[in-house]
């Protein structure tokens, strides 16, 4: 029973981190964005992402039990006890390293989501509701910008063609089941990842082949681990600045 | 309870939206419920975007409307099923936004999962042509997108359908 918990536990705040962790990293680019509308709009997703977190937090904090609130999950916990994708971590880089990481994770966020949404849980499965229709607003923002970009100038397709190469090594982690995820998608509590892969595929290369831009997903390196807690160096650089009021000031409230 | 659920929904009438004042809560549509239980009165509400500011903002002003009005116990809960559209917004809401210079949204029937659906096409609010163009998916606040005339020249935002 406990070890039950435990995975749902751990799958909450999988959710919750993931959207987070991506929408921390793309308010970094307020006030900096290429030119005002996209910042707004890099801004907007973000506001998004956090929203759709700190439902989840809530539910992972009751769930908990321990008189924890989501603002606890968030500021307190440590970076092993992350468990974002990977993707979600990764450096901004320039605008079209930002729009290829964001094209690879909407286009699963949606798929998830559209899972998620038959949930048995009915909590989570509002959550998914609710961002589902965000999070198709933003697929289609990312993907016109791969386009954009990609069947632009022959400067910006040379940069974003490397961008969508740079992030293929961490796009498995989507779909590769760690053991607390095996157990509950065998006891059908979260969707099957596994099979979400074949259709990821399918619309980012629609994307893509309207681009103009090639990829070749059997050479990823199959970078994982942020589920479970083992993550690239970016991340303690984003919960230090994060983290930074709510530990200097403990209790602190806005 | 000294006052009726009708009286309620009346007090509620008169909160409005912080980011489109124009507007109060209930044509916008976001408020689901209003139940009475002895002394207390709970509002159910259902936030727009999942993490639009005002949500709490609204919250706060549904309890001091109703504090106002002399109830003191006020339970406020969110639902988040079914979603919020905004074909919850009522009729009389669009044609406030577009005397205050927004276009309604236009109820689109293209397919929301389609990448590559053409964005919708949206009458100007100032000279009510249809020949306009989609600047920015994402405006000034959550709900809205950037658009621009191209017969008035006027950009103008667009309370998109959610």
């Amino acid at each position: 029973m406990e070890n039950t918990e435990n995975n749902q536990l751990n799958y909450l705040l999988h959710l919750a981190d993931t959207s987070m962790i991506l929408g921390q990293r793309l308010s970094e680019w307020c006030g900096k964005g290429p030119v005002l509308e996209q910042d707004i709009a890099l801004s907007n997703i973000a506001l998004d992402l956090l929203g759709e977190a700190s439902h989840y937090y809530e539910l992972a904090a009751n769930l908990q039990g321990e008189g924890k609130t989501e603002d606890d999950l968030a500021f307190l916990r440590n970076e092993r006890d992350f468990k974002n994708l990977l993707i979600t971590e990764r450096p901004n880089g320039h605008f079209g390293d930002t729009i290829a990481r964001q094209f690879y994770f909407d286009i699963y966020h949606v798929l998830l989501l559209n899972e998620l949404k038959k949930s048995s849980n009915s909590e989570t499965a509002a959550i998914a509701e609710k961002s589902l229709k965000e999070a198709t607003y933003h697929a289609k923002w990312s993907s016109e910008w791969v386009i954009r970009l990609g069947d632009g100038t022959e400067e910006s397709h040379d940069k974003i063609q490397k961008s969508i190469l740079d992030f293929v090594d961490y796009t498995d982690e989507m779909f590769i089941p760690t053991n607390w995820e095996k157990a509950l998608i065998a006891s059908g509590e979260m969707p099957d990842i596994t099979t979400l892969k074949d259709k990821w595929t399918t619309r980012v290369n629609q994307v893509l082949e309207e681009a103009t831009l090639t990829v070749d997903f059997s050479k990823s390196r199959k970078l994982i681990g942020g589920k479970d807690g083992k993550h690239t160096e970016a991340l303690g650089y984003i919960l230090a600045e994060m983290q930074y009021m709510q530990r200097t000031y403990p209790n602190m409230e806005w | 309870m000294q006052f009726t659920e009708e009286q309620i929904w009346q007090f509620l009438s008169e909160v409005q939206d912080p980011e489109v004042p124009v507007l109060n809560i209930l044509e916008l549509g976001i408020v689901r419920e209003v139940l009475i239980k002895n002394d207390e009165v709970e509002v159910v509400v259902t936030p727009t975007y999942s993490g639009c500011p005002a949500t709490s903002m609204i919250n706060m002003s549904i309890r001091l409307k109703l504090i106002e009005k002399g109830i003191k116990n006020v339970k406020l809960t969110n639902r988040l099923s079914p979603a919020w559209t905004t074909d919850w917004m009522t009729a009389g809401a669009k044609e406030k936004l577009k005397a205050y210079g927004i276009a309604p949204p236009v109820y689109s029937k293209t397919n929301q999962d389609d990448l590559f659906a053409k964005p919708d096409e949206v009458p100007c609010p100032h000279c009510g042509s249809g020949h306009t163009k989609l600047v920015s998916q994402f405006g000034s606040t959550a709900c809205k997108a950037l658009y621009q005339c191209e017969d008035c020249r006027e950009p103008f935002d667009y309370f998109k359908c959610h």
